[in-house]
């Protein structure tokens, strides 16, 4: 049998598996693979600036596109820089293989020049990690992290690969099929449990869907409109859920949890069958536990059982994919009469209706709007803090938009690397990143990699020179003790500032100039009429990033807010 | 919050004894005790797991060991009939020749060995329960003041025909 080296059939792998796209970042320990890429013409390899960055972007382009991302990086600090874009991708669960270097056999454990034991620094972030000792098992534990990390609950799947083992002469085989005996994902809906949760229906008067992210991850969007369609029973979501629905749905009603809409919440609290879907109810979701959903018998359909009464008890347990189990409801529910309880629901929305007070200047709402303009066919990333949380509660969105966001982990720095992923995956969609000072400036060295690739995303950079969601924190339950959030604070300050007054610094960096230097365009918008001329100068450059800096007033806050262990439908409405 | 136990398939890979500690302490759940050995089959080894934890959490404990990917197969074995022994060796020191005849007689009564033995000093080898080899540490400490214990942690196996545990 013909005998190639370890390199040449991970090549192999990657072939047969489809993969078209490697972020991979070089070094000592990989150079042989990297060797093996630069003499082949399927796979590209994309050179991103920061490996944390690097796996943010394999995980754009897996969220935007359902494909695996595929990441290459060398040991020790290569493996270790890549420990956050793990937990990120594992908490939401996003399919990735990530490849590791490590040292040869024989210098592991001897403290070697970048030795990290990096299968055991991400074994609780990740889907399943192993050290690859002998050529012999390459193929089949190739074959079996593309199968992991794909199948069942999505996640990343970790393989470190020693340079002995992978420069050593073995066989070419890649298998076709695995037989994991640990491992056999659920398939089917247990019809049985599916019917009792839908004869709870029957005598519901306020009966209610809870969207999560599961239902996106199975791209259910066509088959949960029909169901709300035939059902007629209306759709909270989580906001990883966002956008299973189209936002503009007459029974789509919005987010529930911290920063959901106060119908929502008030929806969630009164509803008498909660049908949720594809969540795993954490905490910024639920609330107070005790007082969740409280009146309402409680029907949970996850792939993931470890899900299943877990935070919440509830009466039906369903272990499903969210696709199917949506297929297999159709063919038993029927119209239901919510008229009532829908007038309920716009009541509560005419009472305290998602919008931000006017009068600050540029009001963040009016540049998601904009931005919704554009939602047909764009993806929409956002990076994490405030701006996130009003990208989750106003964009709009239909079947063609995809918002990506880091909810699990609340990862700053997402924004830039997520939308260079999705931008290189999708280069027929529009891509917008939106993000705030505080998180740009953690990966903003991707904006190399932006120019680099000629990509167009146009980066909505919400600049209130605080972290505002922390700030927002200070200012309502700290005694506006605003500790270490300014971002233009300098030395010469005072020890404890009560807020921005007309002796403050200048903000460093110049977004604009920034841009400049990395060959980007830079635009900065200070009024709220020139927010719609930005963005279509943005999205006539299609030669490369653009950044638009948005200033942005530090008091504006993200409301409803319910304060952290407070009943949902406890909200503070204003500030 | 209440005693229970789990016998656990795993496959025998180096960092699976890891992956299934590091699942109890990153969770937080309360991890008595543990031990590992091969099966009749080398690629599989077999734990047995003692836990003290409420229902809630156990249910999670059983549905997150199942999610590992390297984990076969969970048995709970908190209510099964089982066989289910723990090694223990206990070496008392400094016994006056009274004491020794004393150990002897323990030894009878609880049906352990003594399995070594010099001028002033024995070892005795229990495999008893775990609750029995804890009230024969409580018993041997009352009279001597000089001893060593080693446990091994439970083993336990699914009986055939008894109901006993």
């Amino acid at each position: 049998m013909k005998q190639i080296p370890g390199t040449e059939l991970l090549i192999k792998a990657l072939r047969a598996e489809g993969v078209d796209t490697v972020f991979g970042y070089p070094g000592g320990m990989v150079t042989d693979i990297f060797e093996e890429l630069y003499n082949q013409d399927d796979i590209r390899v994309i050179l991103p600036r920061h490996e944390q960055a690097l796996v943010h972007e394999a995980d754009g382009y897996a969220r935007s596109t359902g494909k695996i991302g595929v990441c290459l990086v060398t040991s020790g600090p290569g493996a270790t820089n890549t420990v956050t874009g793990i937990a990120t991708a594992y908490y939401d669960s996003v399919p990735l293989l990530v490849l590791t270097g490590q040292v040869p056999c024989n210098l592991i454990g001897n403290d070697a020049f970048q030795e990290a034991d990096i299968i055991g620094i991400t074994r609780g972030i990740c889907k399943y990690g192993v050290i690859l000792k002998k050529r012999e098992d390459l193929g089949r534990v190739l074959k079996e992290a593309f199968y992991i990390a794909q199948t069942g609950k999505p996640g990343p799947v970790i393989i470190d690969l020693p340079k002995d083992v992978m420069a050593q002469l073995g066989d070419s085989i890649y298998p076709d099929t695995v037989n994991i005996r640990g491992y056999k994902p659920s398939t089917g809906v247990h019809i049985g449990q599916l019917k009792r949760g839908i004869d709870l229906l029957k005598h519901a008067k306020r009966p209610l869907f809870l969207i999560g992210g599961g239902v996106t991850i199975a791209h259910a969007h066509d088959q949960l409109t029909d169901l709300v369609n035939q059902t007629h029973i209306p759709v909270v979501t989580t906001i990883m859920g966002k956008g299973a629905i189209d936002t503009d749905h007459p029974y789509y009603i919005g987010n529930i949890g911290m920063h959901g809409t106060y119908a929502g919440n008030m929806a969630i609290s009164s509803c008498d069958v909660l049908f949720s879907i594809g969540t795993r109810f954490s905490d910024r979701v639920t609330g107070k536990i005790s007082d969740f959903a409280k009146h309402a018998k409680i029907v949970h359909i996850d792939i993931d059982s470890s899900s299943i009464s877990r935070n919440i008890v509830v009466d039906v347990p369903i272990v499903a994919d969210a696709k199917e189990a949506i297929a297999a409801m159709q063919r038993y529910v029927k119209e239901y009469d919510t008229a009532q309880w829908m007038e309920e629901i716009h009541a509560w929305d005419r009472e305290h209706p998602l919008h931000m007070k006017k009068g600050r200047g540029i009001t963040p709402e009016a540049i998601i709007d904009a931005v919704s303009e554009h939602k047909e066919n764009a993806i929409v990333v956002t990076d994490v803090g405030q701006h996130q949380m009003w990208t989750t509660q106003y964009l709009k969105m239909d079947a063609s938009t995809r918002l990506l966001t880091s909810g699990g982990m609340g990862t700053m720095g997402y924004g830039l690397p997520g939308a260079i992923g999705a931008q290189l995956a999708r280069p027929d969609k529009r891509v917008f990143c939106i993000t705030g000072d505080g998180g740009f400036q953690m990966n903003i060295q991707e904006m190399a990699t932006a120019v680099a690739q000629e990509l167009p995303i146009v980066i909505c950079l919400f600049n209130n020179h605080y972290l505002g969601m922390v700030r927002q924190f200070q200012a309502l339950f700290y005694r506006r003790h605003y500790s270490s959030v300014c971002t233009r604070r300098r030395k010469n300050c005072p020890v404890r500032c009560g807020g921005p007054s007309s002796i403050c610094p200048d903000y460093t960096p110049d977004f604009v100039k920034l841009a400049e230097s990395y060959g980007a365009l830079g635009l900065r918008v200070q009024e709220e009429s020139q927010i719609p001329s930005a963005i279509e100068q943005a999205l006539a450059n299609t030669q490369g990033p653009t950044i638009i800096e948005f200033v942005i007033a530090c008091d504006e806050l993200v409301f409803p807010m319910v304060p952290g262990g407070n009943a949902l439908n406890d909200m503070i409405l204003d500030y | 919050m209440k005693k229970r136990w789990i016998s656990l398939y795993v496959e025998n890979n180096v960092g699976v004894l890891c992956k299934v500690a590091g699942l109890f302490s990153g969770k937080a759940y309360n991890l008595e005790t543990l031990t590992v050995g091969t099966t009749e089959d080398p690629t599989v080894s077999r734990m047995t797991i003692g836990v003290e934890s409420d229902d809630v959490t156990f249910e999670q404990i059983k549905k997150q060991l199942n999610r590992c990917v390297e984990v076969i197969k969970v048995l709970d074995f908190t209510t099964n009939s089982i066989h289910m022994k723990e090694l223990m060796f206990i070496k008392v020191m400094d016994c006056s020749s009274q004491d020794v005849q004393e150990l002897f007689q323990i030894a009878q009564i609880f049906q352990i060995s003594i399995i070594d033995c010099d001028t002033d000093a024995l070892i005795l080898e229990c495999v008893q329960t775990e609750t029995r080899n804890n009230d024969l540490i409580k018993l041997i400490r009352k009279h001597y003041k000089h001893i060593e214990v080693v446990r091994g942690g439970s083993v336990a196996i699914e009986s055939l025909s008894m109901t006993d545990r």
